[in-house]
């Protein structure tokens, strides 16, 4: 590799040198770095440079001279409450139905969803017939476009659908799974736990098969049961796996949209709206389109979104330094 | 100067000439259409046409889907990017862009000929200029399932039957027939503007502004509620969705598992198209409430956007869809009711199209005669789409329990406010 290389980095280093004498350039490195940051500047930074511009202006205008500057007002009428718990005190009522549709579907997916990964990984990580089939199988939805994974459980809860007919089948009551907004919540927590499992079962799996033999090997000399090896060398060992994947879902949790907009379109009423979809409907969807609400709504999001990556990071550090 | 010398010089300057006249008429105009059935390529056969009687024009159909109309355009059209022209249904909303046609076309006629729509694209009451060709005059009202009826031996309701006659005639016949659901109206703000006229609702304050919570709508919005909460309506097109989104019931109806569905003139082909023989599916227009018997008037139209490079040309192509010959064929085409008053007049055949078709269109365009001036009024005003949201996202609530109906008002009166306030 280095024999090829070689000749080519004397070819470069020819106008290498020379364009670093011309420009007097004391670290090159930048140079090569322009384009990166250029494009990074014009397409991450420059956006979000651009949403707080509009998180303090309002009207419906879309060019930033149409707006005029309203300072914290989008902030302050999202935030007008009452009391948080009830959002029917909230001024934006339906923000605050959002954020509390948002920390439930949070809590009970990557609460579920962790716990279930966990128990398929511990499943798959045993010396099982068709190992690798049902590794694959558990992994299958998480290939699936939200879309899609949305439109199949659609087909088969609405009305009409496979469930209902099967039920209809064995003689039993049918039901319109999601016209009620208890069951349409549920659907949609499962749905997105069937869709996502797989990535973090295969996480965990990694963490499991990282585990060295030879501690079980010891607590099995010492005649430890399954349960006690689980509890005192499983669970602690792949605890750092664990953090590492709670914090990843809850952040992709927080994020949940294309599956749930397309499954129940917020519904009933607005008892799956999550925060992306009023971010959403509120910039884009509505009439007049509402950007100042809009963006101050994902601004907060972002600041959520932050803390836990934050956590995140923090973890990673941790579980590097040991 | 010689002779060769003059040919010369008459040969260049003829080259020259042509040169700069083709330059001239080569130009691109591009359409965004969105179809229901057959509007963009009928479109596109009558400009087939107007190239071929104006040659060096193309005019690019971009057929798009309908939510690309509503929910891209106005943010291209705000950039600068949009098309040339466009079919559009928010005709007030977006009349900020329009390309004003009356410099470029014979204004009498289209005044003669299209009358009351031009109103909707204006930008005001004292604004007289030429902006959009009607192309699609439709209304709104109810289909009814006659075989149901036949089949339960209960009398359809008749033409001055108020809502609460077809609500108990419709669970009647559901009853008796087993079907799944007596009534349904498609998930839209507009959809159930016109019940809620019949019963009162003004829409609008002294000042001509949008006003959407008053003693009228508010009783219409409590019936609606109360015949989703006892089954009368089908529950699952307005609470099976959230947000603002619009749902049709038109399946269920075409399926045979509704006996009355309010929804507008335009599903006449679909109607025509998939039930066939199945049963037997008559208009019954908009049933009455205390105040009226009004539906809504509504549809699409063609326009041209400041913006284009060729603001004669793209007048010059709205103009021709506008002639009476073509704008006929665009009609018959597309199965629609015509805004043409001459063409109107002068009725439309519309080919291929079966007799129950041709009877219902006709029937449909008897029911503009119905319509409220209110209803007119509210098709035209530029923040409707404002209020039809609102209105959805509303009542929903009301529906499935998150709100009482109060309070559902309460908050659709705020939202207006707010809504107000941010477009002006």
């Amino acid at each position: 590799m280095l024999m090829i290389l070689e000749p080519i980095m004397r070819v470069i280093e020819v106008p290498m040198k020379f364009l670093q004498t011309a420009l007097r350039l004391k670290n090159p490195a930048w140079l090569f770095l322009f384009p990166n940051l250029v494009l990074f500047g014009l397409f991450a930074f420059l956006p979000i440079l651009v949403n707080v511009a509009y998180a303090l202006t309002g009207s419906d205008g879309i060019l930033l001279s149409d707006r005029p500057y309203v300072g914290m007002q989008n902030f302050t009428d999202l935030m007008a409450c009452e009391s948080y718990l009830d959002p029917n005190s909230c001024k934006d009522d339906l923000f605050w139905r959002a954020v509390w549709n948002t920390v439930w579907f949070t809590t009970l997916q990557v609460g579920l969803m962790v716990g279930f990964a966990l128990i398929t990984a511990l499943i798959l990580n045993r010396d099982i017939r068709a190992r690798g089939f049902f590794r694959a199988v558990f992994f299958f939805p998480v290939l699936l476009s939200p879309v899609v994974v949305a439109l199949i459980w659609k087909w088969i809860l609405q009305r009409e659908g496979i469930l209902n007919a099967w039920l209809d089948g064995l003689g039993l009551e049918t039901f319109n799974w999601l016209l009620d907004r208890d069951w349409a919540f549920g659907w949609s927590v499962f749905l997105s736990i069937w869709a996502h499992m797989g990535f973090y079962t295969l996480i965990l799996l990694a963490g499991l098969q990282a585990i060295p033999r030879d501690v079980y090997e010891a607590a099995m000399m010492d005649r430890a049961s399954p349960w006690r090896a689980f509890r005192r060398i499983t669970l602690p060992l792949l605890m750092p796996t664990m953090l590492v994947v709670l914090v990843l879902a809850t952040i992709k949790g927080v994020q949940t949209f294309e599956e749930v907009y397309a499954f129940t379109g917020g519904g009933p009423g607005s008892a799956t709206t999550l925060i992306i979809q009023y971010v959403y409907e509120t910039g884009f969807a509505g009439a007049p389109r509402l950007f100042g609400p809009a963006a101050a709504a994902s601004l907060l999001l972002a600041f959520v979104l932050v803390v836990l990556t934050v956590i995140q990071l923090w973890l990673n550090r941790k579980n590097v330094d040991g | 100067m010689s002779f060769t010398t003059t040919k010369l010089t008459t040969a260049m300057a003829t080259a020259g000439f042509a040169l700069l006249g083709s330059g001239l008429a080569a130009q691109e105009i591009t359409y965004m259409c969105s179809s229901d059935g057959t509007e963009c390529a009928t479109a596109r056969e009558i400009f087939d046409r107007f190239e071929a009687e104006n040659p060096g024009v193309t005019v690019v159909v971009d057929e798009v889907p309908y939510k690309a109309i509503l929910e891209s355009l106005p943010v291209q059209l705000a950039a600068g990017t949009g098309p040339d022209m466009a079919k559009v249904t928010d005709l007030g909303g977006l009349s900020q862009y329009y390309l004003d046609l009356s410099p470029y076309v014979d204004a009498q006629y289209w005044e003669d000929s299209f009358g009351g729509t031009l109103d909707w694209y204006r930008k005001g009451a004292d604004d007289n200029g030429i902006y959009g060709l009607h192309s699609q005059l439709t209304i709104t009202g109810g289909y009814a399932n006659k075989t149901l009826f036949d089949q339960a031996g209960i009398e359809m309701p008749g033409g001055d039957a108020t809502w609460d006659d077809w609500a108990a005639a419709t669970r009647a016949v559901a009853e008796a027939t087993g079907t799944d659901f007596p009534m349904a109206m498609d998930r839209s703000g507009h959809r159930i503007a016109g019940p809620a006229i019949s019963y009162g609702a003004k829409l609008f304050d002294a000042n001509g502004e949008g006003k959407l919570v008053d003693e009228g709508f508010t009783a219409y919005v409590q019936k609606f509620v109360d015949w989703h909460n006892d089954g009368t309506m089908a529950r699952d097109v307005w609470a099976g969705s959230g947000g603002s989104s619009y749902q049709d019931a038109a399946q269920e109806f075409i399926n045979g598992e509704l006996v009355y569905y309010y929804s507008g003139s335009w599903n006449v082909a679909k109607m025509d198209d998939n039930i066939g023989d199945a049963f037997d599916w008559v208009v019954v227009g908009s049933p009455c409430g205390s105040g009226g018997c009004s539906g809504m008037p509504g549809g699409a139209g063609i326009v041209g956007f400041e913006g284009t490079e060729h603001p004669e040309l793209v007048a010059k192509a709205i103009d021709y869809l506008a002639q009476e010959e073509n704008y006929a064929e665009m009609t018959a085409k597309t199965k629609n009711i015509p805004a043409h008053l001459g063409v109107a007049s002068k009725g439309v055949e519309y080919p291929g199209a079966s007799e129950g078709a041709a009877n219902a269109l006709n029937a449909w365009a008897a029911q503009v005669a119905k319509v409220s001036p209110v209803a007119f009024q509210y098709q035209g005003y530029k923040n409707n789409r404002a209020m039809f949201n609102i209105t959805v996202e509303r009542v929903t609530q009301a529906i499935v329990g998150e709100l009482s109906v109060e309070d559902a008002m309460a908050r659709a009166a705020a939202d207006l406010e707010t809504a107000l306030a941010e477009a002006n």
